[in-house]
C-alpha cells in the first residue's frame, strides 16, 4: 500500500502535537496581524495570541461561522494582498453572495499534495487515468483532483459533470482507470451502461473515488459490484480547502484527516461545546498551512465523529466518519450544497413579498431533483397577465443562477401546502441514501 | 532531537520572545530568518541557557534543559557558534580549538580524543592547520568564522547552533563555510539550527525553517515552501515591495 506523505501522514502523536503548536502559533500569529475580522473576534473575550499555548487552548478562540464570510464578503478574510492570489474560487453562502476563497502559490502546491495523499491512499498511481466528472468553474472539487492526479502523474481527464453517453464512451475508447465523481453520479453511469447494454467487466475502470455529497455503505456496494471498482470516499469544503482535507486508505473505515495541515474537533452544535473523542457532533476545522485563506475554528456544519484508533494501513491520523447529516438546514443537491434561505430569497424578490413555500428534494433513480412548491398569494394572483404567466420562468432562472443547479417550480393553490401545528415545512427531503 | 514550546524570554523590561515554539529533527538543517532584532539570537542564546527562559519548555533528547548552566549544555551536546565569532585574538589558532574541548581536559582519554578531533577539523578547514601557530586576532574574517565553527566542533557537538556564519564574509568564503555545514549534515548527522540574515543562501541548503517576526514565530515549512512564500520574499530575499491590498 503505497502511502504519498511518509513523514506527515505516519507521524507519531507527539511529533504531530510538536508540528501543530507550531504552525497554530504561526497562523494565530499571521491572522491577528493579517486579517482585521480576527483581531476584532479575538479581541472580545479578550484574547491575544500569547494566550495560545497548548493545542487545548484553541478552544478559547471564537468560531468562524458562515454568516462572519457573509459579512466579510467578498475578500475581508484574506490574510495576504490580493496580489498574491493567484486563484479565486467560491461556495454556496446563506444569501444570494457566494463565499469567496484565495489561494496562494504554496496553498495550490499544499493543496495538490494533500488530495495527493487520499488518491495514493485509494491506489491512484502515475499508471492510472482519472476522468474527472466534478464540474470546474468556480467550485474547488474539480481542480483539487485535477492538481492531486497530476502531482501523482496519473493522466487526467478533465470531463466535466453532464453529457454522460459521452462520459461513457470516453470511459470506453480512453480506457479510463479513475473515475471522479458524486456518488449519485456514479450510480447514474451505472445505470446507463447497463441500458446501453455495456457489460462493465470490460470497462477499464480500478478505482472510484467519490465525495461532494453523503453517501451510505449500501451506496458503496452498489457502485463497486455495478462498475467493478474499489471505491472510496473522501471529504473537503471549499471554505477551507476543497477535496484534501480527509480521505480513506483501502481498509474504508474512516477517512483520515490530515492533522498536520489541519485542526479537527468535534463540538455540540447546540451548545459549542467540545465534545470528548468518539462522540458525534459538528465538525470544527482550524486549518495549519494554508496562506491566503487561513480558517480558524471554521463550523463546517457536517455531523461526524472522530476515531483516534490506529488503522491497519499504518497511518496515524485520526480517522473521521463519513458525514451522517447537517447541523443547519443546508442540502445538497447533486453534490451543490443549496441553502433554503437561498432559495427564499429568490421567491421573496420574485413574488414581491413572503410566499409560503415548500422545497421538495427526491431522488428519482440516481439523481436528486429538487422542486419548489409555491402557494398563490394575493400578490402574485394580482400581477399582470404578463407577468404572471412569466413569474415561474423568472423564478426557475433566479434560483438556477444564484445556487448553480435546476429546479422545477409549480404554484398551488393557497393554503393547500400541508400544515403540522399551523407551519408549513419548509423543506422536504424524501430521499433514502 | 529538540523540542521547544513556548518559550518566553525578557532582555530587562523587553519582551523578546513571545510563545516561540519550535523542533528539529535528527540530522536536519532549520534555519531561522526574521529581521533584526526580531530575536533571532535570543532564541539561541535562550537554547544555550546564556539569557534566562522566563517560562517554557526546552526539551533536548526528551530530557528539560531550560535554565542549566551553560557548560553543563555544552556538555550535553549543544554547541554554539557566536554571532561576530568570538575568536579568543591574542591566542593562537591551536589554543582556541583547544578551548573548545576544554570540559574534556580533565581525562587522558578525554585529551587523546580533543587531538583526534582537532585533526578532523584541521581536515575540514585544511587552512586553519596552515595557520595553527598563529594568533586568532590576525586571521581573515573568513578564517576566525573556520576557527570558530572548528571551536564549537570540538566538543564534538549533536547539535550545533550557528549564529549568523555569513556576515561580513565575501561571497565566495560564504560558500565555502555553507559547503561545510551541509557536510557536516549529511556526513556527520550533525543537526544544524542556522540563524542567518542570508535568507536564500540558508534556505537552499536548510530542509525547513521558520520565520521570526518581533519575537513571534510566523510561518513554518518546508525551505521550499517558505521561498515560495510572498511575505518571505518581501521581507528577506529583497523581492517585491510592501503594498497591501486595501479595502
Amino acid at each position: 500500500m503505497n502511502i504519498w506523505d511518509q513523514t506527515h501522514e505516519c507521524m507519531s502523536r507527539d511529533e504531530l502535537e510538536q508540528l501543530q503548536l507550531e504552525r497554530l502559533q504561526a497562523t494565530i500569529n499571521r491572522v491577528h496581524k493579517n486579517v482585521t475580522h480576527y483581531r476584532k473576534k479575538f479581541a472580545q473575550p479578550g484574547i491575544i495570541p500569547e494566550d495560545i499555548r497548548s493545542l487545548s487552548d484553541l478552544t478559547k478562540l471564537p468560531f468562524t461561522t458562515k454568516e462572519d464570510l457573509r459579512i466579510n464578503y467578498p475578500y475581508g478574510m484574506f490574510a495576504v494582498p490580493l496580489r498574491e492570489v493567484v486563484r479565486i474560487h467560491s461556495s454556496s453562502g446563506t444569501t444570494s453572495k457566494p463565499i469567496v476563497v484565495g489561494y496562494t502559490k504554496n496553498d495550490l502546491r499544499i493543496w495538490s499534495n494533500l488530495v495527493a495523499r487520499f488518491m495514493t491512499a485509494a491506489g491512484v498511481t502515475s499508471d492510472d487515468l482519472v476522468q474527472i466528472a466534478f464540474s470546474y468553474g468556480l467550485f474547488t472539487g474539480a481542480f483539487g483532483i485535477h492538481y492531486g492526479a497530476e502531482v501523482i502523474g496519473a493522466s487526467v481527464i478533465p470531463m466535466g459533470t453532464g453529457n454522460t453517453e459521452k462520459q461513457i464512451m470516453i470511459m470506453q475508447d480512453y480506457k479510463t482507470t479513475v473515475l471522479v465523481s458524486t456518488p449519485s453520479y456514479a450510480l447514474e453511469l451505472a445505470g446507463r451502461i447497463s441500458q446501453a447494454g455495456i457489460d462493465p467487466q470490460t470497462l477499464s475502470l480500478r478505482f472510484g473515488l467519490f465525495g461532494g455529497e453523503p453517501w451510505s455503505e449500501k451506496m458503496r456496494r452498489e457502485i463497486e459490484s455495478r462498475l467493478h471498482l474499489s471505491a472510496t470516499d473522501n471529504y473537503g469544503l471549499s471554505e477551507v480547502i476543497g477535496p484534501g482535507i480527509a480521505g480513506e486508505c483501502q481498509c474504508k473505515n474512516g477517512m483520515h484527516v490530515y492533522e498536520d495541515s489541519f485542526i479537527p474537533e468535534i463540538i455540540n452544535p447546540q451548545t459549542g461545546e467540545v465534545l470528548p473523542a468518539g462522540a458525534e457532533g459538528e465538525l470544527v476545522l482550524t486549518t495549519l498551512t494554508k496562506e491566503a485563506f487561513p480558517m480558524i475554528r471554521y463550523r463546517t456544519g457536517d455531523i461526524t465523529s472522530l476515531d483516534y484508533s490506529p488503522c491497519a494501513c499504518g497511518r496515524t491520523q485520526v480517522r473521521m466518519q463519513r458525514i451522517v447529516r447537517r447541523s443547519d438546514d443546508m442540502l445538497i443537491i447533486r453534490g451543490i450544497n443549496v441553502y433554503p434561505s437561498q432559495i427564499e430569497e429568490a421567491i421573496v424578490s420574485v413574488a414581491q413579498g413572503e410566499a409560503p413555500y415548500q422545497i421538495v428534494v427526491e431522488r428519482k433513480g440516481a439523481m436528486d431533483s429538487l422542486e419548489i412548491i409555491i402557494e398563490v398569494t394575493s400578490k402574485i394572483f394580482s400581477l399582470e397577465l404578463q407577468k404572471q404567466r412569466s413569474f415561474l420562468e423568472e423564478l426557475k432562472k433566479r434560483i438556477g443562477s444564484v445556487t448553480g443547479i435546476g429546479v422545477s417550480v409549480k404554484l398551488v393553490e393557497a393554503n393547500s401546502l400541508p400544515k403540522t401545528e399551523n407551519k408549513t415545512s419548509r423543506v422536504v427531503d424524501k430521499r433514502q441514501i | 532531537m529538540l523540542k521547544i514550546k513556548n518559550i518566553n524570554t525578557y532582555y530587562g523590561q523587553v519582551y523578546a520572545l513571545k510563545n516561540v515554539s519550535l523542533h528539529l529533527k535528527e540530522g536536519e538543517i532549520v534555519t531561522l530568518i526574521g529581521a533584526n532584532g526580531a530575536g533571532k539570537t535570543t532564541l539561541l542564546n535562550s537554547l544555550s541557557c546564556i539569557v534566562p527562559v522566563q517560562s517554557g519548555e526546552i526539551l533536548f533528547a526528551g530530557e528539560s534543559i531550560s535554565n542549566l548552566a551553560p557548560s553543563q549544555i555544552v556538555r550535553l551536546g549543544i554547541s554554539q557558534v557566536p554571532e561576530g565569532r568570538q575568536v579568543f585574538k591574542p591566542l593562537s589558532v591551536e589554543d582556541n580549538l583547544e578551548l573548545g574541548a576544554y570540559q574534556h581536559y580533565s581525562s587522558r582519554a578525554g585529551r587523546a580524543e580533543a587531538k583526534n578531533t582537532a585533526s578532523m577539523i584541521y581536515d575540514l578547514f585544511p587552512i586553519l592547520h596552515k595557520r595553527r601557530k598563529q594568533l586568532a586576532g590576525t586571521l581573515s574574517g573568513g578564517e576566525q568564522q573556520m576557527l570558530s565553527i572548528g571551536r564549537a566542533l570540538m566538543a564534538k557537538p549533536k547539535l550545533l547552533l550557528l549564529d549568523e556564519p555569513s556576515m561580513g564574509l565575501a561571497p565566495m568564503i560564504v560558500q565555502e563555510i555553507f559547503r561545510v555545514i551541509e557536510n557536516l549534515s549529511q556526513e556527520k548527522q550533525t543537526t544544524v539550527l542556522l540563524v542567518e540574515q542570508n535568507a536564500r543562501a540558508a534556505l537552499k541548503m536548510a530542509h525547513r525553517g521558520y520565520v521570526l517576526e518581533t519575537g513571534k514565530m510566523i510561518l513554518e515549512g518546508t525551505a521550499a515552501e517558505l521561498l515560495q512564500n510572498k511575505d518571505v520574499q518581501r521581507a528577506y530575499l529583497g523581492r517585491d515591495k510592501k503594498e497591501i491590498w486595501e479595502r
